[in-house]
């Protein structure tokens, strides 16, 4: 690799990747099967609700990714720049999201379990 | 590692280890402009983490006010998801007439796309208005506020797409197919789309889990 700059890569990247009417519409097609199949397991309950949660969680991630492959055209001919930028989102989310519910969840079972003179 | 050999054929062969893509009809300022419009759409990635972290952290204290499980309908939120959805894949097929260079089909599929954001848009805020008179505005509980907060942003964001698909069609119409319009397009896209990826997190974390939790 003779040029490794961002710059360099999304140029024949974003060409070589940007869809047909039948990715669309597989696309479509997988999220529209997924959403239906979430919102079905939590309105005609039929699993326990420990599984139906862990079961839309996945639903959710699942079609997180069909979107980001079909839709966003992030594969493996796109730009690595796009995966270490995206990469890095997540886990600064991760970090925000995972680390508020924890510190929250210990001050919330501190403040009831010790009281004020705690 | 990026570059393979079969893309090759669709290059002069002496200019396809220099240039940076200029026989695709797609310059260096295209391909910097939309990484670094990706670059914001993980700085908004983050706001909205930051978001529903707080969503997260307020949801289970609602202050004696409604719960999710008593204020959300489902069948409404299935719709409203469609409707994005629809909205989603019209807007891919207006990219790909708009790289085939049809310009009617475009203006088409856009002003579709335009009309499923807006219905979209137009079933949040009844929703929103619904709460409100029922006493269940943003001041009512934690609860509420984080609601209005989390998903009264992405409404922003659909909003300023609306506005961005109608300044494109202008542009189609005005310009034609010229690259800087292509460009706009493009990264128009990829907010569009990324604005359906944070709704699947809206659907599931605030409405699925909300009624699961407090059905």
């Amino acid at each position: 690799m003779h040029d490794d700059t961002p710059t360099a890569r999304t140029a024949h990247d974003s060409q070589a990747s940007h869809g047909s009417v039948g990715s669309y519409t597989l696309g479509f097609a997988l999220s529209a099967l997924l959403t239906v199949a979430a919102f079905a397991l939590v309105m005609r309950p039929v699993l326990s609700r420990e599984l139906t949660l862990a079961a839309i969680v996945i639903l959710a991630v699942v079609q997180i990714v069909v979107q980001m492959y079909y839709f966003l055209h992030l594969d493996r001919r796109s730009e690595r720049w796009n995966f270490i930028s995206l990469y890095f989102t997540i886990l600064i989310v991760a970090i925000l999201v995972g680390g508020s519910l924890w510190i929250m969840s210990h001050l919330a079972h501190d403040v009831m379990g010790m009281g004020i003179e705690g | 590692m990026i570059e393979r050999p079969g893309e090759y054929s669709l290059r002069a062969p002496a200019a396809a280890h220099h240039d940076h893509g200029h026989e695709h009809g797609e310059s260096e300022a295209t391909s910097t402009t939309v990484f670094g419009f990706w670059v914001y759409l993980m700085s908004d990635c983050v706001l909205f983490g930051t978001l529903f972290a707080v969503y997260a952290v307020l949801a289970p204290n609602t202050a004696g006010g409604p719960t999710p499980g008593e204020l959300f309908e489902l069948p409404f939120v299935l719709t409203e998801t469609f409707l994005l959805l629809f909205s989603s894949v019209t807007f891919g097929y207006g990219m790909l007439a708009a790289r085939a260079g049809r310009r009617r089909a475009t203006l088409l599929w856009l002003a579709v796309t335009f009309a499923f954001g807006a219905g979209f848009l137009g079933m949040e805020l009844h929703e929103f208005g619904k709460f409100v008179a029922e006493g269940a505005g943003p001041q009512r509980s934690a609860f509420l506020s984080g609601f209005f907060g989390l998903v009264g942003t992405h409404g922003i964001h659909v909003a300023a797409g609306l506005a961005w698909i109608v300044a494109m069609m202008a542009q189609v119409v005005l310009y034609g197919f010229e690259e800087a319009v292509l460009r706009r397009l493009m990264c128009l896209s990829l907010f569009w789309h990324f604005l359906d990826v944070v709704w699947i997190c809206v659907f599931t974390i605030v409405y699925l889990l909300g009624v699961l939790n407090h059905a």
